[in-house]
């Protein structure tokens, strides 16, 4: 199963023109900046905005076509979206939220109401089919969202900022159940956000887009490594570690052992700036901790920074100044020290 | 000089001027007054007799039949222009607003004028259908309902439209997502999201169309048993039998009350 759209449209300030192919096999996060036509693209894709030239074809079926003019409307489109804010019907309980498309793909009243209760059975909330969205949480409501856009089965699940509604405190909970149901999902998936931790924590696959154009693919590690312009390596350009937290250390899934006061007890994310890498030619004095050896297994220069990939037992990307770099006499398979700060660390549960 | 501006302001909000006070105290008497006679005068003397004369109960249920059937006829043709007004793009769509408008603003007389011009019997429109369909509205039960309809419609478009305006379009397009078209959009999203400003506006409209005396008069007569709304008997009456237009008033004075106080929360709140 696949998803092909090229398309162009013309919305005010905006110019969107992007080349995008989604297999089902992959989760697909559309990452960018607000304004970038990240929401567009996913109303385009559902046919809420038509295009002004260009295709999107779904499994070699043709949902909009501006040479032959052909163009599906949303309700029969097997698009399911999950909006930014959820955007549940505020007059229907959380039930009839999830029933409400089912009884518009014509299934009879009972029918609909029961298979929305297994719907929202598998999301964790049967208990709550008879709540108003108004009394619903933040991380309740986008699970009704999520269970209302799955229950009409799509082929194609569409998530626009899943987790940007929620506060800081319930979006890891939500982001690990929103990935168990991505993983589930049998066809395309493809969801935008502005937030580069989001992005790699839900997708195997990003499209950074800037200004209504692509400018890089790639899979998150490729991504953050070689950013190919300041804004990605602004954006996104972060070393993205996955481990295990337990009180003030994080063992990564490489071996090695970051120390971090207060990382919590679980599986998390540790997220830590280029800028915040310090190289050094000998072993830095004083401070013992996060420190370990490397050797460079890569240079990019960036205007007057340099990105500089270091293999090692924890492979980081450091950024520089080119004078810096200068200093150090560093060059490709160079040894050096490398030495993060722990309050540089950020940690995010995974 | 900085405390003495200081003072100042605070002098300014501790007391109301004299002046101001009696002006406004003068100003309530204007409303208050014909309120306490109506009432004095209702409750005062043997008046409730002549609410069961036939005359009166005629003309209330004229009135009741007229002004529903034109609250009807706001909601037919009123809720798909409102919708129109608010969602279409078309050139006029301002020129279109403006006239569906213009009734609230327009001395009902000039309405009453107006429609006999347009629907009367050698009227634009009235001439052809009298002509060909034998349908004649000026001085008929027919023509009271469309001088009310006429006057009050707009009340019913104004508050329509202006809460289709402020409708969460993406809620609607959440509903396309889900595989519903636009009728459907339109009957199990936009109507229940809207349903307050329906409501309102139907009780407004109905309000008006109860109370409406220059168009009707002009337009349709004031012909016991057809065309003779309260507002018309009451001003009959006065002449003839002033109890009878005194209890009148009474019974459309309950009614604006209970409108009023049915409608508090969302006037009050724009306020």
């Amino acid at each position: 199963m696949s998803l092909e759209a090229c398309v162009r449209v013309t919305l005010g300030a905006l110019d969107l023109c992007v080349d995008l192919h989604v297999e089902a096999g992959n989760v697909v996060a559309v990452l960018g900046p607000n304004g970038a036509g990240k929401t567009t693209l996913l109303r385009v894709l559902a046919g809420l905005v038509r295009i002004t030239d260009g295709h999107v074809v779904l499994d070699g079926q043709a949902l909009e076509d501006t040479r032959n003019g052909i163009y599906v409307p949303p309700e029969e489109r097997p698009i399911g979206v999950v909006f930014q804010e959820y955007l549940l019907f505020p007059h229907l309980t959380a039930l009839d939220n999830v029933a409400f498309g089912l009884r518009c793909h014509g299934r009879s009243q009972r029918e609909a109401r029961q298979r929305a209760h297994e719907w929202l059975e598998r999301v964790g909330l049967g208990d709550r089919a008879g709540a108003r969205p108004a009394a619903l949480s933040g991380g309740e409501a986008q699970r009704v969202a999520l269970a209302r856009a799955l229950a009409i089965e799509p082929r194609v699940l569409l998530l626009d900022e899943p987790l940007s509604a929620l506060d800081v405190s319930t979006r890891s909970d939500v982001r690990r159940r929103l990935r168990r149901h991505l993983e589930a999902f049998r066809g395309v998936r493809l969801l935008v956000t502005h937030d580069p931790v989001e992005a790699m924590a839900l997708a195997d696959r990003l499209v950074v887009l800037e200004r209504g154009r692509v400018v890089q693919t790639g899979s998150p590690t490729q991504v953050a490594e070689q950013p190919r312009s300041s804004y990605v390596a602004d954006l996104a350009g972060v070393n993205l570690l996955r481990g295990r937290a337990t009180d003030d250390h994080v063992a990564l899934s490489g071996g090695a052992v970051l120390a971090v006061p207060g990382a919590g007890t679980g599986e998390i994310f540790a997220v830590i700036h280029p800028r915040a890498v310090a190289l050094h030619r000998s072993p830095p004095e004083g401070t013992p901790r996060n420190v370990w050896r490397g050797q460079i297994a890569g240079l990019d220069l960036e205007g007057a920074r340099v990105r500089v990939r270091v293999a090692g037992t924890i492979p980081i990307v450091a950024e520089v100044t080119r004078a810096e770099l200068a200093d150090l006499h560093l060059d490709q398979g160079s040894e050096v020290w490398v030495h993060v700060k722990a309050t540089e660390i950020a940690v995010y549960a995974a | 000089m900085t405390s003495g501006v200081a003072r100042m302001r605070r002098s300014r909000r501790e007391g109301v001027p004299l002046l101001a006070l009696v002006v406004a105290a003068a100003g309530a008497a204007v409303f208050v007054l014909p309120l306490i006679g109506l009432l004095w005068r209702g409750f005062g003397s043997d008046v409730w007799e002549a609410l069961t004369a036939p005359a009166v109960r005629t003309a209330l249920w004229l009135s009741l039949v007229c002004s529903l059937s034109a609250t009807g006829f706001a909601v037919v043709f009123g809720l798909p222009l409102a919708w129109v007004q608010a969602r279409a793009q078309f050139p006029g769509r301002t020129l279109l607003r403006g006239i569906t408008m213009l009734p609230i603003v327009l001395p009902p007389v000039v309405g009453g004028v107006a429609l006999l011009l347009a629907f009367g019997r050698r009227g634009l429109l009235g001439q052809w259908l009298d002509e060909y369909l034998g349908l004649r509205l000026p001085f008929t039960t027919a023509g009271a309902v469309l001088a009310e309809a006429f006057v009050a419609t707009p009340f019913f478009i104004l508050t329509v439209e202006g809460a289709l305006r402020s409708v969460d379009r993406r809620l609607e397009d959440a509903a396309r997502t889900l595989g519903a078209g636009r009728w459907t959009v339109f009957r199990r999203v936009t109507i229940p999201l809207i349903r307050p400003s329906l409501q309102a506006g139907a009780v407004l409209c109905w309000a008006r169309a109860l109370g409406e005396f220059g168009a009707t008069i002009t337009f349709a007569g004031n012909f016991p048993g057809r065309t003779q709304t309260i507002p018309l008997a009451v001003y009959l009456a006065l002449e003839t039998n002033p109890e009878a237009g005194i209890v009148l008033s009474l019974i459309l004075l309950g009614i604006s009350l209970a409108v009023l106080v049915g409608l508090r929360q969302r006037w009050w709140s724009v306020l």
